[in-house]
């Protein structure tokens, strides 16, 4: 049953290590189980964030970027990031490069002065990447606490399905693969209004104008409400974020506690499912409780 | 009859010639096509709940408002979602334009006080969300190493990253012309 194990350079970024190291916990948990040995790439920096900092100086941007590319190209691997702003970051930071040899050029012109070689030889995949090439049957496999019953509103996120001419996914259009993923948990996967609308935090827009940030948010957390999921599942640090810090604000604005989804991380979910105890995968230190979760779960 | 309503009007010398050719080097190359169709504003989740237009955004570019359009505070009410360059039926690169205006904006000095200080921590530090002392205890609860192996732990990496910013003129662009100088 077991695919060949592969190694890859785990890219964390700034909002997983830095505000969501539960969410990193449960990565590094459950990534080596799905057939992926993590290696730390050293010394990587912020991917740059394709929203702001990108917005700010796109040969900055693209520097940056090429730098922590080429920190795991010397290692002869491909990175790995669980975060759809780094994972777009590298997706167009590759793209710039291999389609323009000036830009190549420029980059590599940097680079040397830090002693870095670069040619744009390393990829960059999405953890949902490479968990669905390990795929949802294999995964059937893998699972001990079958998530029956759990109903669960699946967010895909922006940054990991567009510009869908340089994304990996067949479907460019409502696609499936998270929720294939998840169902193969066992738990449901529901429908619900605006699906694949942005979450709201992209673009800087969390950072300079909250309050449209947070509205944007709330349209689907009401959504989501609205047909009573169990949770929300993400794959990305900043949609996460983004979920768990909104409900939060949302609930003190009101001074009510009606925001009160718990927000999940893609290999959150599997852990649960692959039999892992919660506090293995961070799952007591979230900003809303995952507990009427867990007891749906656990009993 | 109704003394109050002007006719609206675009003065010419408002309008840059250039400024359209600049936005078409810079990457955004078929942004002479859009036909106003509105199919980008009607997909921007900013634009359901604010007076952001996409469109008239598109529309005052190509006709070169340069002023107008880079002081705006609304070009930076795109959450870069990407929907809109998803949908345009020109294939425009909306959301590329968006940035390329957002680069230009900033260099002509318009920066929304909160990037600003983004940038700066990201000068500093190597990260635009660095550790704090909440995380670090976080992180040794979880059994992760308190500092995370980034350029957070490595000294040599974060001078390498602050080498860079500077010669790609990222520390000038954000903290002015004394950053120039010193060493
Ligand atoms: S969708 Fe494209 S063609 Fe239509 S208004 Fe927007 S930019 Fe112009
Ligand atoms: S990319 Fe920006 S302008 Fe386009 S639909 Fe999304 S938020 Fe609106």
């Amino acid at each position: 049953m077991m695919t060949e194990a592969q190694t890859m350079s785990l890219f964390l970024g700034c909002v997983m290590p830095n505000r969501f190291p539960n969410i990193e916990k449960s990565l590094r948990v459950v990534m080596p189980a799905l057939g992926v040995n993590l290696e730390e790439l050293e010394g990587a920096s912020c991917c740059p964030a394709p929203g702001v900092i990108r917005s700010f100086s796109d040969p900055t941007w693209l520097a940056l970027a090429s730098r922590n590319l080429a920190l795991a190209e010397k290692e002869g691997r491909d990175i790995i990031t669980g975060c759809n702003g780094c994972y777009g970051t590298f997706k167009e930071a590759i793209h710039a490069v291999q389609e323009y040899p000036d830009r190549l050029k420029e980059v590599q012109n940097i680079l040397k002065d830090v002693g870095l070689k670069y040619n744009a030889t390393t990829d960059a995949k999405h953890i949902i990447e490479v968990i669905y090439e390990f795929g949802p049957e294999n995964i059937k496999k893998l699972v001990k606490r079958p998530l029956e019953g759990v109903r669960i509103a699946v967010h895909y996120g922006c940054h990991l399905l567009k510009p869908s001419n340089l994304r990996p996914w067949k479907q460019t259009q409502r696609p499936t693969f998270l929720d294939e993923i998840v169902e193969a948990t066992g738990a449901e996967s529901v429908k619900y209004r605006d699906k694949f609308i942005c979450c709201g935090a992209g673009g800087g827009v969390r950072g300079s104008n909250v309050s449209v940030s947070v509205d944007i948010a709330k349209d689907k957390l009401d959504s989501v409400h609205e047909v009573e999921a169990d949770c929300i599942l993400n794959a990305c640090s900043f949609c996460h974020l983004q979920y768990e810090a909104s409900q939060a604000q949302l609930n003190k604005e009101s001074g009510e506690k009606k925001y009160q989804i718990p927000v999940i991380y893609l290999t959150q979910l599997l852990g649960l499912a692959m039999g892992i105890e919660p506090d293995e995968l961070g799952l007591g230190m979230h900003m809303i409780s995952t507990k009427p979760l867990l007891e749906k779960i656990l009993g | 009859m109704n003394e109050s309503i002007e006719r609206d009007h675009i003065d010419t010398e408002k309008m840059d010639p250039e400024f359209v050719d600049a936005i078409v080097a810079a990457g955004a190359d078929r942004i002479r096509t859009c036909i106003q169709c509105g199919t980008c504003s009607s997909v921007c989740p900013s634009g359901r709940r604010t007076a952001f237009r996409t469109r008239e955004l598109m529309r005052k570019a190509v006709l070169g408002l340069k002023d107008d359009v880079l002081s705006s505070p609304d070009l930076w009410l795109c959450s870069t979602c990407l929907t809109c360059l998803e949908r345009c039926p020109r294939q425009i690169k909306t959301t590329d334009a968006i940035i390329i205006l957002r680069n230009m904006a900033v260099k002509e000095g318009y920066m929304l006080p909160q990037h600003k200080k983004t940038s700066k921590i990201l000068l500093e530090t190597g990260h635009a969300v660095p550790i704090d002392d909440k995380n670090r205890e976080k992180r040794k609860e979880l059994g992760l190493g308190e500092i995370p192996p980034t350029v957070h732990a490595d000294e040599k990496a974060l001078e390498d990253v602050k080498k860079i910013m500077k010669k790609t003129g990222f520390k000038k662009l954000i903290e002015g012309e004394e950053a120039g100088s010193e060493k």
